[in-house]
């Protein structure tokens, strides 16, 4: 990336307050007929922050997106941008701008079009438009490409294009929904890079929606996790993974092992065989808990060879998968199954079907999560 | 004849039978045309004997006032009813595309149905329709309206919004409604988007539905046969009364006009389609990266 002095001309003012939310959400709720897409959600985004809305398909997410983008209109509630209410503010009044899923590119109009029709739509002057239209293709690596049609660009062309529309206008957020979504996987991890040094760039606020969790823990500063319709959890990518909120959570990101229990005390809980695990809790006793073991937390060891310290369960393996950097064992307990990944070291000794072994982890390693 | 994807080409028997029958269908559509166009040269006052060739036929379509007069109306009503229905017609296309609202599926099979009734039944009902009207507007009012060029542009009006805004219709329905919100979101407002977005990616639907009306207004007899007025008369009308007085190779004249009309119109339409007939491309598979 070469375009520092575009960078800076792309940043938006400085908010007068710090302290302000660049896009602040109150009680929002949306619904369609008898649907109700977003269910009263609060959520403040940071100003100059990368933050992930992140959901299975049908979550509310993309609808939330659109709210802010004002091409819906919340049922109730409030929604700020950099303190302004926008609520039912069109589209064409917000300080923000959007990369939309399939780009929707104007085809009858050239790149350089494409990018200057915000400019023009602002009456800024014609050779304004293209000093700054030609200025933010240049940002996103696509200068030579100024005067082709948008269906002579691959996929990938037509995203950095469609990113360049958006940013020429100076928004103060920019909005991006599913934008690597038709990309294949090499170019995907590509941009979400540069997506992300983009953002440090510019320090423009990026509300980004995807259903791919690791996207959102690549590149995001927070991750706000929805499911039908509700916020579940907001927070770094590191707080999410290490204490998610409940079960939905702790299985959406990432992988893991949900290990059914009750809670006896505050630093026990009686899983559903019976064996008592040393976990601090926060959930009242009685009630019923998962405990979350992440599969690379976990280590193989042979039976009654558990070093002191560790917490363990028998098990007898299952199956090996054999992926290259780590192999995962399935391995199966009285009452149900778990993975275990070991990464590929010369030093890991290797097990096969029908092995006894012991599971182990730290008692510090595991989270327990609320049904 | 030898693209990748035909199967085997039939041979013997079946090939000349094949062969045979594309070429009587060649004669039965265009003998008819070549015949017309070819007696309307002939100096011969009966239609079908040639006499020589002579451009006889075609100066006296030129001299002839009736015929002038007839033209004109036919042209004004043309053009007239052409721009109303491509109004209406576009903005019947874009409220049942774009936007929910109550009874649009009532409304849409009503659009429908100039379409589907017959010709007769049209013009039956504009006959009444206009003589209960102008008989009203009498009583009420004391405007001696009588039945006459209004009511054929309206009658030509009501047939050809149909036609518009199916054609209308089908290029919408092949835009990417995302393309106006991605306008919204530039900061253009309602009209702008209309303007800039939507109005040049659905204009070869707007004009090929322009030139089909065209074409069905220059060419309607029935419809405007019952609703004309003495002194009201378009071309094919009068054209059907000559025939009715007695036939003269001025006839084939005038049909050989009005055929080279129409054939124009509907290439024109077929053009005006075929241009940007891909409005929306769909995003290829990434293969490079700049």
């Amino acid at each position: 990336m070469t375009a520092s002095n575009a960078a800076s001309d792309l940043s938006p003012a400085p908010s007068s307050d710090g302290s302000t939310p660049a896009v602040g959400i109150r009680g929002i709720t949306k619904r369609f007929g008898d649907v109700v897409a977003v269910d009263a959600i609060d959520l403040s985004i940071h100003d100059g922050e990368f933050f992930a809305l992140l959901g299975p398909s049908g979550c509310g997410k993309t609808t939330t997106l659109r709210m802010i983008a004002g091409l819906d209109f919340p049922t109730e509630g409030s929604l700020t941008i950099f303190g302004q209410e926008v609520g039912t503010l069109p589209p064409n009044k917000r300080p923000v701008n959007t990369v939309f899923q399939n780009y929707a590119l104007f085809p009858h109009m050239n790149v350089l079009e494409n990018v200057g029709f915000g400019l023009k739509m602002q009456k800024v002057n014609k050779t304004e438009i293209v000093r700054r239209s030609s200025e933010a293709l240049e940002l996103v690596q696509m200068g030579a490409m100024a005067s082709r049609q948008p269906n002579q660009l691959s996929g990938g062309q037509q995203q950095r294009v469609a990113l360049a529309r958006a940013l020429v206008n100076r928004p103060k957020v920019l909005l991006l929904d599913e934008p690597l979504g038709a990309l294949d996987l090499k170019l995907r991890q590509e941009m979400q890079t540069e997506l992300k040094s983009l953002q440090r760039e510019l320090g423009i606020t990026f509300v980004f929606v995807t259903h791919d969790q690791e996207e959102a823990l690549t590149m995001s500063d927070r991750i706000g996790i929805m499911k039908d319709g509700n916020l579940l959890q907001v927070g770094s990518p590191e707080e999410i993974y290490e204490a998610p909120a409940n079960r939905f959570v702790a299985d959406f990101i990432g992988q893991t092992n949900l290990l059914e229990g009750t809670v006896e005390s505050s630093d026990t809980v009686c899983l559903a065989n019976g064996a008592r695990l040393s976990v601090r809790s926060t959930e009242p006793v009685g009630s019923a808990v998962a405990v979350s073991l992440r599969p690379e937390r976990a280590l193989l060891h042979d039976r009654d060879d558990v070093p002191d310290g560790r917490s363990s369960l028998d098990g007898v393996v299952q199956t090996v998968t054999y992926l290259g950097n780590a192999v995962v064992y399935r391995i199966a307990l009285d009452w149900m199954t778990l993975d275990v990944r070991a990464e590929n070291r010369p030093s890991m000794k290797r097990y096969s079907v029908t092995d006894e072994i012991s599971v182990s982890w730290l008692p510090q390693a595991v989270a327990v999560v609320a049904q | 004849m030898s693209s990748p994807t035909s199967p085997v080409l039939p041979r013997g028997k079946t090939r000349i039978g094949l062969t045979m029958n594309a070429w009587l269908v060649y004669v039965f559509f265009y003998a008819p045309i070549l015949l017309l166009v070819v007696f309307s040269f002939s100096n011969d006052r009966n239609v079908g004997r040639w006499g020589g060739f002579t451009l006889d036929w075609y100066r006296a379509f030129g001299e002839n006032e009736e015929i002038q007069q007839s033209l004109s109306a036919s042209l004004r009503v043309a053009l007239i009813s052409t721009v109303v229905s491509v109004v209406l017609g576009t903005m019947a296309a874009l409220a049942l595309e774009r936007f929910s609202f109550r009874g649009k599926k009532v409304f849409d099979g009503l659009l429908y149905l100039p379409i589907i009734i017959p010709d007769v039944t049209m013009a039956v009902m504009m006959l009444l329709f206009f003589s209960q009207l102008f008989d009203a507007l009498d009583a009420w009012f004391g405007l001696g309206l009588s039945k006459g060029f209004t009511s054929i542009v309206l009658s030509h009006v009501a047939f050809s919004i149909s036609f518009v805004s199916v054609v209308v219709r089908a290029r919408l329905a092949g835009m990417n409604d995302q393309l106006e919100q991605a306008a919204f979101d530039l900061y253009a407002s309602r009209w702008q988007a209309f303007r800039h977005i939507t109005l040049p990616l659905i204009a070869p639907g707007i004009i090929g539905g322009a030139l089909l009306a065209m074409t069905l207004s220059l060419d309607d007899v029935v419809i405007t046969q019952f609703v004309s007025g003495p002194g009201s008369t378009t071309l094919p009308v009068y054209v059907f009364s000559l025939i009715r007085r007695g036939v003269t190779p001025l006839i084939n004249a005038v049909s050989v006009v009005m055929l080279a009309a129409s054939i124009t119109l509907v290439a024109l339409s077929l053009l005006a389609d075929r241009a940007k007939s891909s409005p929306q491309p769909t995003p290829s598979k990434e293969t490079d990266n700049a």
